[in-house]
């Protein structure tokens, strides 16, 4: 058995296929950029990004990235949007679970691993799990500095004041900072970092997790991280402070008033309503609250 | 005189075959304002690029108040660009942001120096548009709407917001119609006696240079053939280029 083989794990499903789909190289490649990335918080690692059986766009960063991180024992839960249930988290549950014949979980709290795309669970993150990002573009400064080695030189030397051109306009514009997700934040005090096209309500749950934050970027070939309990501060002005966003509904669901909200529309008679998007969290408070009323 | 901001001494440059320079010397005092005069083609600007840092010379030595501006790192060369030095550009469209207000364009340095309060930005930004005469209603607007005059006294604007100790300027009224120009060399001479600036001027209208430089230099196929105080160069010129140059000015 040659050195690049692993021990295929017990219950794998799927014949001919290396442990969780990658070949061992372009894992270890993919782990050395993950460890580069880790090293320098915030700071974006080339890699060569493979060819996955599915498309750009979809997730093929996120998934590299879990499929070299993950082991047998892992348990892995996947999120789009804040749900569990949506095409894109059942088919990468079922490739893993395929590939990999790792467990698969809804709750956050069984989880491992989480690979997510648009959101961040509202339980709060423990030590033993990695949050893993889906990231479409990687360069906070990409609609600002079409030049890569320009925006390569910028970050080298910390020359963000570009950034804060841009909050500036939407205030002298619009009277408060526009941008609603893919807040851009300041990663340990020195490199400038996309979070993702993540809700800017979510920004404040990546300072000082406990959690590994891992992020990556499949069709732009990029790998960056946040280690645990690392500074992410989301850029603001003294007097224009950060706001974290949300609709000023409670969940028409559990009734809670401090989650994320999708507005959902019901009918073509202008009916809406409000419900978490995280839908784990959700059902847990649903269960809680009819538990309490059964007792 | 007062000890030099800027010294340079044995610059020399060629681009193949072509000097572009050869084996300038020159030096800028605190509150001074030099000229540099020359037709197309003489290394005004290749000259002002390599004081300024942006191109490196084959030979000879730029410092900065005695530190060599070469032999800096690219952060502390930015960093100086953005703080003690400013470059006001021929074309106000290489200096500014086209697609980001006014105000932004002002406010941009301050916010690359790490101003960080919105209200102040906002006052320093409408406090220097009414110093280079824009209505500060125009604060919101985008620089492709003003005028070409405008355009260039909003980068000067935005140049001196940081109160830079030395501004490079690269013929700062080109490609500007008469009465225009007027104004614009008005303010330019008025706000650097003002604000106590010294200002390193390339241009090859020889009027300009005489209403605001304190001391001349000419320049021809890469050498300077002669320099001296303003008026000593144009009543008195003696290398016979200068000569030529100063009787070819049409006098209206």
């Amino acid at each position: 058995m040659s050195a690049l083989e692993s021990p295929r794990a017990e219950g794998a499903t799927m014949e001919g296929y290396n442990f969780a789909y990658l070949d061992e190289a372009t894992k270890r490649m993919i782990r050395r950029a993950i460890l580069k990335a880790v090293a320098i918080p915030g700071h974006q690692i080339p890699f060569g990004a493979r060819e996955m059986p599915l498309p750009y766009g979809w997730g093929t960063g996120g998934i590299q990235v879990t499929a070299s991180i993950l082991g047998p024992a892992d348990t892995l839960k996947v999120i789009d949007q804040g749900s569990d249930d949506t095409t894109n988290a059942i088919s990468i549950r079922r490739f893993f679970r395929r590939v990999a014949g790792v467990a698969t979980t809804e709750h956050t709290a069984e989880a491992s691993v989480i690979q997510t795309r648009h959101r961040i669970p509202e339980r709060t993150l423990r030590e033993d799990q990695i949050m893993v990002y889906q990231v479409p573009q990687p360069e906070p400064l990409f609609r600002l500095e079409p030049r890569r080695a320009e925006t390569k030189r910028l970050h080298a030397l910390a020359d963000y004041g570009l950034m804060h051109v841009r909050l500036y306009e939407d205030i002298a514009r619009l009277g408060h900072i526009a941008k609603a997700y893919d807040y851009p934040v300041m990663v340990n005090g020195r490199y400038l970092m996309s979070p993702s096209p993540i809700p800017a309500f979510d920004n404040p749950k990546m300072h000082r997790m406990a959690a590994l934050q891992l992020f990556g970027a499949g069709r732009e070939k990029r790998i960056y991280a946040i280690p645990p309990y690392t500074e992410v501060r989301s850029l603001d002005f003294e007097d224009h402070p950060f706001r974290p966003i949300r609709a000023p509904h409670a969940c028409a669901l559990c009734r809670s008033t401090d989650t994320y909200l999708d507005e959902v529309i019901t009918d073509d008679a202008g009916g809406r309503m409000f419900v978490c998007s995280d839908t784990d969290f959700c059902a847990e408070r649903q269960a809680a609250t009819a538990q309490e009323a059964a007792e | 005189m007062t000890k030099p901001l800027l010294t340079a001494e044995g610059l020399t440059l060629r681009f193949g075959a072509i000097p572009a320079l050869l084996d300038v010397a020159i030096d800028v005092s605190e509150g001074e304002v030099v000229a540099i005069v020359g037709e197309s083609g003489s290394g005004k600007t290749t000259l002002l690029r390599v004081l300024s840092g942006m191109m490196t010379p084959d030979a000879g030595t730029v410092r900065w108040l005695g530190e060599e501006v070469h032999a800096m790192g690219e952060a502390a060369r930015r960093r100086l660009m953005r703080t003690e030095w400013g470059f006001v550009h021929q074309n106000p469209r290489d200096g500014l942001r086209l697609n980001v207000s006014a105000g932004g364009n002002v406010g941009e340095r301050l916010m690359a120096v790490g101003a960080r309060h919105y209200g102040n930005i906002r006052t320093e930004a409408l406090s220097w548009l009414a110093k280079v005469e824009i209505d500060a209603a125009r604060i919101d607007d985008l620089p492709r709407t003003f005028s070409g005059g405008m355009q260039q006294r909003l980068q000067i604007a935005r140049t001196l917001v940081t109160h830079p100790r030395l501004v490079f300027m690269d013929e700062p009224t080109g490609g500007l119609d008469v009465s225009v120009q007027a104004r614009l060399l008005d303010l330019i001479r008025s706000l650097s006696r003002e604000l106590g600036l010294s200002v390193l001027i390339v241009t090859h209208d020889i009027a300009a240079a005489r209403l605001l430089a304190d001391r001349i230099l000419v320049m021809r196929r890469g050498r300077v053939v002669e320099q001296g105080l303003t008026d000593r160069v144009l009543d008195d010129p003696q290398h016979p280029y200068t000569q030529l140059l100063v009787s070819s000015v049409l006098a209206a």
